[in-house]
């Protein structure tokens, strides 16, 4: 027996495969409890036409942790996140959410089930300023109608404020106070990569979803990010799902890994376990084919 | 020099939230709603009104429906004069109807019955976008000037097939008919444009606000932070419709008195209504103001300046101003997609920090 607190004693046995149980949770080296299984992908295949971009495969994520998904360029990484957002919907295979089976649903639905996401080439409001493009990560939290909103003093203006307050947290976390009346389409790649992140966060998700938050960055910019990345995973205690291209950032931040190859999977585990897996360096580094 | 900010901080969102947050535009802004309000009605004549202040207030008021959905939904509408039929036309049939309810909620009415035609035309956006979808507003600006020709029912089966406005009174005044006051029937209208600019401002401030323009700006990324597109668009629709609606009623009932509707409310009405927005400045309800003054005032200004004071033929005059207004759109579509209003922005900013820019 090692230090993997319950697990060991807890673990469930599907046919010859064994299963984490939905109700445990551990605790991590460096001291963060990693709950129960939030989400579960079970056997989910994806077909475009004749193409097969995911193939049978089946994770979990657990609540507050970091979970990444790698992969070499075309492997279903950006499929396999479009699929927990809702924009594709599995040819077959289950999602399970909250310990409830998902039924087939729209991107807006997903997002109200307290699930946020970034984009690989920045998907922010371009007209809009930075403020403005927080808030509408508000949107999910905003339930006052239409008729009071013509009104505004009252319900719609207090709504506002609080909404407001919310977002300022996000904007002073996220340092970049300086911006927020900017708008977007004048700030930098890097800080837009930022802004991106805030408008995901204002709407306290319980799972984040972040589709290579650091791509294309420097090295300063690339640190910047793990922190923060870090640091929303610590303070707000959210979950996060993310792909990212550069090892050695998955390798430091996450907890677990899923390694996919051409739409399989053919990894998961802790990143050491993944680093040391054969398939996996193969896919990587290639092998000879003879 | 001309902004004086020192001293001027903003301690709440609340505050930092208002539509005027420097304290010399607010002050301003009071006067000119005193101006129109206290000062104007007890001093016009009826040139004034009639070739000026309602036409200017009327489509101020279509402008701002029409940029509602173009400048910050984003959805390309051609049907704008068919929309205003639709106003006209329900105005007409309720005051025929009821003769003894006020002008008010007739008209108020009658933007309702608006955004629910809007609604069903606002259907289509759901699946075709842009180009395709002014096309299919054509078709809607089309049909329901054809509706309203081949139905006699819709012009209480008048010989001539034109609707004539009854005479109707609000609180004891009349508004309506050919013996109705220069000054009453600015105030109706300016009670109209105060309210439409209010609301408007009010929405596009708040989420609602915020969803249309995220559908704008990105569809995808608004659908993924929670904006239903079906009810962002098709509210964007209702809201838009109800503006229009309320100008083509006061266009009918307050301005002209008597339409008929290819002529009143024909193709040209929605590219003037939407060249208003494109000068004035998409997504601005200031811009709404700026571009209907700015085409209400334009063939005035050029029959003053050219026909009275230079004596030019009229014809000429008058072509002139096709070649202007055709020029400009173009000049604005490159140079400033965002219209005056983002050329007052401009020109406010450097104000602001003038005459010590650095």
């Amino acid at each position: 027996m090692h230090d993997t607190g319950g697990i060991e004693n807890n673990r469930r046995y599907e046919g010859n495969v064994c299963v984490k149980d939905q109700v445990d949770s551990y605790v991590t080296e460096d001291g963060r409890t990693i709950g129960p299984v939030v989400m579960e992908m079970k056997n989910i295949t994806l077909r475009f036409g004749g193409v097969e971009a995911i193939k049978d495969i089946s994770f979990d994520i657990r609540e507050g942790e970091i979970r990444a998904i790698i992969g070499p360029n075309g492997a279903g990484k950006s499929s396999m996140l479009n699929v927990i957002s809702g924009f594709y919907v599995p040819q077959e295979g289950e999602v399970w959410y909250k310990g409830a089976r998902r039924p087939p649903m729209k991107p807006f639905q997903v997002a109200q089930q307290g699930i946020a996401r970034t984009f690989q080439n920045i998907a922010l409001f371009e007209g809009m300023s930075v403020l403005d493009n927080v808030m509408t990560g508000r949107l999910t939290h905003m339930k006052t109608g239409i008729f009071s909103q013509t009104l505004w003093k009252g319900r719609a203006e207090r709504e506002e404020i609080e909404n407001r307050e919310v977002a300022e947290k996000i904007i002073d976390f996220l340092e970049i106070q300086a911006i927020r009346k900017t708008p977007v389409s004048r700030l930098p790649y890097g800080l837009k990569k930022r802004v991106e992140l805030a408008r995901a966060l204002a709407a306290e998700p319980l799972l984040l979803l972040l589709d290579e938050p650091m791509a294309g960055m420097n090295v300063e910019e690339k640190e910047d990010m793990s922190r923060f990345i870090l640091d929303v995973n610590d303070e707000f205690g959210t979950t996060i799902a993310l792909i990212e291209h550069d090892m050695g950032v998955v390798m430091d931040l996450s907890d677990r890994v899923v390694v996919m190859d051409y739409g399989k999977k053919i990894g998961d585990g802790t990143p050491h376990e993944v680093r040391n897996n054969q398939e996996v360096i193969d896919a990587y580094l290639g092998v000879s084919h003879d | 020099m001309f902004y004086r900010e020192a001293g001027d901080f903003n301690t709440s969102y609340a505050e930092d939230q208002q539509t005027f947050p420097i304290k010399f535009d607010r002050y301003r802004y009071y006067v000119v709603l005193f101006i129109a309000i206290v000062v104007v009605p007890f001093t016009v004549n009826d040139y004034w009104v009639n070739s000026i202040f309602m036409p200017f207030l009327i489509y101020t008021i279509a402008a701002i429906g029409l940029n509602i959905l173009v400048g910050y939904c984003g959805q390309v509408s051609l049907g704008t004069g068919g929309f205003m039929a639709v106003g006209a036309y329900a105005c007409y049939k309720l005051m025929t109807a009821m003769p003894e309810v006020s002008m008010f909620i007739h008209v108020l009415l009658a933007g309702v019955i608006t955004a629910a035609v809007g609604v069903l035309f606002g259907l289509p956006s759901l699946r075709i976008k842009g180009f395709y979808l002014a096309v299919a507003t054509l078709a809607a600006q089309f049909f329901l000037v054809w509706l309203f020709n081949r139905f006699p029912w819709f012009y209480n089966y008048s010989a001539s097939g034109q609707i004539n406005a009854p005479e109707r009174d609000t609180f004891g005044i009349i508004i309506t008919g050919p013996s109705t006051e220069a000054w009453a029937a600015y105030a109706f209208c300016l009670v109209f444009t105060i309210f439409s600019a209010y609301v408007a401002r009010n929405l596009t401030r708040g989420s609602v606000g915020r969803k249309w323009m995220a559908i704008r700006d990105m569809d995808i990324a608004a659908e993924i932070i929670g904006v239903n597109p079906l009810r962002a668009k098709l509210t964007a629709f209702a809201v838009s419709s109800f503006f229009i609606g309320i100008s083509g009623a006061l266009f009918f009932a307050i301005y002209l008195g008597a339409v008929e509707v290819g002529e009143a409310f024909g193709i040209q009405k929605s590219f003037l209504v939407l060249f208003m927005i494109i000068i004035g400045g998409l997504g601005s309800i200031f811009g709404s103001f700026a571009g209907a003054a700015f085409l209400v005032l334009l063939p005035v200004a050029l029959k003053v300046v050219g026909v009275d004071l230079l004596g030019w033929p009229t014809d000429i005059v008058a072509h002139l101003q096709l070649v202007i207004v055709g020029l400009l759109i173009i000049v604005f579509l490159i140079a400033e997609p965002h219209g005056i209003a983002q050329l007052w922005r401009v020109a406010k900013d450097k104000l602001r920090l003038w005459p010590f820019p650095h």
